[in-house]
């Protein structure tokens, strides 16, 4: 209800902002003032779950690895190489000359530290799956480690780029996760010079940032990060000059704001992949939706690329896999097609049996709108659907429950660029699996558990040819992500949905 | 009156209890904190794991007991999302909630008694239908659909104040006038009311005889009687501002107490939701107390009844 009002308000705030004067960015005292609608609970990258901890991890610490924004390709940054000396032992070699923060320099003794320290179940890191598949990191000498898995686990890389940043040994084994949480200290191109817990961090270029990794030297002098949870608020900032760039705005809002000479507004594709999952496990009493026919007939009777054109715009585009199609192993090319055709779905459904359609109901949680959209299409070849409309975290709870036949949901990856982050939950016999397949669970198991490029696709393609055949999940379209700021910055969007604030120079 | 004073302190001590007692039940009804914890992408081991390492395997009441023995000596466990003491968040919040609670209740009271008194002295005139009608749209405006428009004019268009922060007192205005103004009816209401029933009283018609100037008729001898319903009515609704705050808070970006509270529902961080939920109710149990007790000092009768 909120929601709704403040929607309503701050469009009328956007049409009456038209005739104000415009707002001048802080480019004079080069700070960018960026407004995030989440609080950071902990900036210890260990001891947060929200995607603003990534961000800020981005800029105040290093990972081994990165990976190149656009094409996905892993580059060094702490680690100059790296090579799998066996199924499960990756040896790598760290680069010289790095300095954290503080001045402590970085070598084999921080890499192991950190690496034993946050995947000993003790220390009661928040994301274990993150963790929980290192086995024990070892020194071999000063500027070579080894990292041993407890199990062959070929998503190894994609960790070490993303969630898993090094720290200082000698500070963290003192600091700890409190000290840590107020005084971070890392390698990366923004040092934090103030911390209000959940209010406001103030970072300043590091000048000794070291050169050759995968991140330049910051381009603008200060960062100045709030929390502002309300998006009206964040808007009305905007408008009035007070903050420089905000993200998640709402289509609707996006469309007003790209009128208003003084903001830039990039609408842009994100790993984030919306399907609708169905239940063909029986797992719930609705006997229908556990036939094949009935499911194909609802994927012909959508027309994926109208809700794309009228509802979601900007780069989103549909897609056929499971998976976002930059994924290792999301290959699309074996991925069943579904037209839109609501003849051939009233065919299939007279086949199944149900020429006169039949009662689904349908969870939902994102905008209703979009909920609305599908029901249309599925009343129009006869299927009787009832909006189940709640949040996330209610829906999440009823498919674990399984009472949910017919789910339209959405998956990030985490910004990991491997089906191993996508498919394994949901069809690998996981309490949201509805398709409870024996072999499906052992060509993704198999696709998992090796290193060998070959035999992943092989397994993955089959994963893929599968789950769209026997229509388990109609894959609906890549989500975007409105950003908005003023036109001074010079700031590009990536699909991990991972703003690089360092790469950010002013016009 | 000590016996008065006694029992309402002891109903007091009890309503605190149930408060504190219903609170655990029903956060650790709504979420699973092991759950939350873990992340949407924990597996069944991982959620137990870590079940076992915050010991919410314990049965419920033996978590109840040990987090109400720690709170009453003021220790509210650590805030499982942020590492830190519950107590320390709750200290640094603090001054932003009461401060935000004390401006919008002088902005209320400085708005209401000025026009409860204007339109008492000609009930039934057009100042008192302009009056009545300014309490009514106070109470009818939803509090954040009157911020959001107040930003729009005073932030955006006019620019005459800051949007969001609370680093200057500027940054109190509007958020003390959206949360204040829906106190104001009340408030002008029973000045107006209390302002009636004194001016025809003999007390005052005697005053005016003797041939005291009006304005001291008026403030001295009149107001001062009819604002002790307000003055106690006062101490309840600062209680309900300060946990009336949560909407405030978080439109306005102001970081007290409120928004915490937002903060922490919205990611099941339940050490510190219990501690505000107690900490508001304890606010609101302790100022209706000293209402109770003020109005049976001031008047004999409540005491007995």
């Amino acid at each position: 209800m909120m929601k709704q009002w403040a929607t309503a308000v701050s469009a009328a705030a956007l049409a009456l902002a038209c005739g104000v004067p415009e707002a001048a960015a802080q480019k004079s005292k080069d700070t960018l003032r960026v407004a995030w609608q989440y609080t950071i609970e902990n900036v210890d990258n260990y001891f947060n779950t929200n995607r603003e901890g990534i961000l800020f991890s981005r800029m105040v610490f290093d990972n081994l690895i990165d990976r190149d924004p656009k094409t996905f390709k892993a580059v060094p940054n702490l680690a100059t190489a790296w090579k799998w000396a066996d199924d499960r032992t990756l040896e790598m070699e760290l680069r010289q000359g790095v300095k954290f923060h503080n001045g402590e320099e970085f070598d084999a003794d921080d890499v192991v530290f950190t690496l034993n320290w946050i995947s000993d179940p003790a220390n009661k890191v928040l994301n274990q799956s993150n963790v929980n598949w290192i086995e024990k990191a070892e020194k071999v000498d000063k500027f070579k480690v080894r990292i041993i898995s407890k199990k062959p686990f070929p998503a190894a890389l994609e960790f070490l780029t993303i969630p898993l940043v090094i720290y200082p040994n000698e500070y963290y084994a003192k600091a700890g996760p409190k000290e840590m949480g107020l005084k971070p200290v890392g390698t990366g191109p923004y040092k934090v010079t103030k911390i209000e817990p959940a209010k406001e961090y103030t970072l300043e270029r590091f000048d000794g940032h070291f050169k050759g990794g995968s991140k330049p030297d910051a381009k603008i002098k200060h960062i100045v990060i709030r929390t502002i949870p309300e998006m009206s608020t964040q808007i009305a900032e905007l408008l009035a000059g007070g903050i420089d760039w905000i993200w998640y705005v709402p289509t609707d809002q996006a469309d007003r704001l790209e009128r208003v000479p003084s903001l830039k507004v990039d609408r842009a594709e994100t790993m984030r992949t919306g399907y609708i999952g169905f239940d063909a496990a029986g797992r719930t009493t609705n006997k229908a939706i556990n036939d094949v026919r009935v499911r194909q007939a609802i994927a012909h009777a959508i027309d994926r690329d109208a809700i794309i054109k009228n509802l979601i715009g900007g780069a989103s585009r549909k897609i056929h896999a499971p998976c976002f199609p930059t994924q290792f192993g999301c290959d699309d090319s074996v991925a069943t097609r579904y037209d839109y055709d609501p003849a051939k779905a009233k065919k299939l459904l007279a086949e199944a049996g149900f020429a006169n359609g039949f009662d689904l109901d349908f969870y939902a949680y994102r905008p209703r709108d979009w909920a609305e959209a599908i029901m249309g299409y599925l009343t129009a070849v006869g299927i009787r659907p009832k909006l189940q409309h709640m949040t996330y975290i209610a829906v999440r709870d009823k498919n674990h429950e399984g009472v949910t036949p017919m789910y339209f949901m959405d998956w990030g990856s985490y910004s990991i660029n491997d089906v191993s982050a996508i498919m394994p939950n949901f069809f690998g016999g996981s309490p949201d699996d509805f398709a409870r397949d024996p072999e499906l669970q052992a060509w993704l198991q198999a696709g998992g558990a090796t290193v060998d490029e070959k035999v992943r696709k092989e397994n993955y393609a089959k994963a893929v040819k599968r789950i769209t055949e026997r229509a388990y999940w109609l894959p609906m379209f890549s989500f975007v992500t409105n950003y908005a700021y003023t036109k001074d910055l010079d700031f590009t969007p990536f699909p991990d949905e991972i703003p690089r604030y360092y790469q950010y120079g002013w016009k | 009156m000590l016996v008065y004073s006694l029992k309402r302190l002891l109903l007091a001590c009890l309503v605190v209890l149930t408060v504190s007692g219903i609170t655990f039940i029903l956060t650790n009804a709504a979420i699973d904190p092991a759950k939350a914890l873990a992340g949407d992408s924990a597996s069944a081991a991982d959620i137990d794991a870590i079940r076992k390492a915050y010991g919410f395997d314990r049965p419920l009441p033996v978590q109840y007991f040990d987090w109400l023995g720690s709170a009453l000596i003021g220790e509210f466990g650590e805030s499982v999302r942020m590492r830190r003491p519950v107590a320390t968040l709750l200290l640094e919040r603090l001054p932003v909630t009461m401060s935000l609670g004390a401006c919008a209740l002088a902005f209320a009271l400085l708005l209401s008694i000025p026009l409860g008194v204007v339109a008492a002295l000609k009930p039934n005139s057009a100042v008192d239908r302009v009056a009545l009608s300014l309490s009514v749209l106070g109470q009818a405006l939803p509090t954040f659909w009157f911020a959001l428009m107040m930003i729009i004019l005073f932030g955006v268009i006019l620019r005459w104040l800051p949007i969001s922060g609370s680093d200057t007192w500027l940054h109190f205005v509007m958020p003390a006038i959206a949360l204040g103004y829906y106190a104001t009816p009340a408030f002008m209401r029973l000045t107006r009311a209390g302002m009636i029933e004194v001016l025809a009283s003999d007390y005052i018609r005697t005053a005016r005889a003797k041939g005291l100037r009006p304005p001291t008729v008026l403030f001295k001898h009149a107001l001062r009687n009819a604002v002790i319903p307000v003055v106690s009515l006062a101490a309840v609704q600062f209680g309900f501002m300060l946990g009336g705050s949560v909407v405030i808070e978080t439109i306005f970006a102001l970081h007290g107490v409120g928004f915490l509270a937002w903060e922490s529902i919205s990611r099941s961080d339940i050490p510190v939701v219990q501690a505000i939920v107690l900490l508001i109710s304890l606010f609101y149990i302790v100022l209706t107390l000293l209402a109770d007790l003020l109005n049976a000092y001031l008047d004999p009768r409540i005491r007995v009844a």
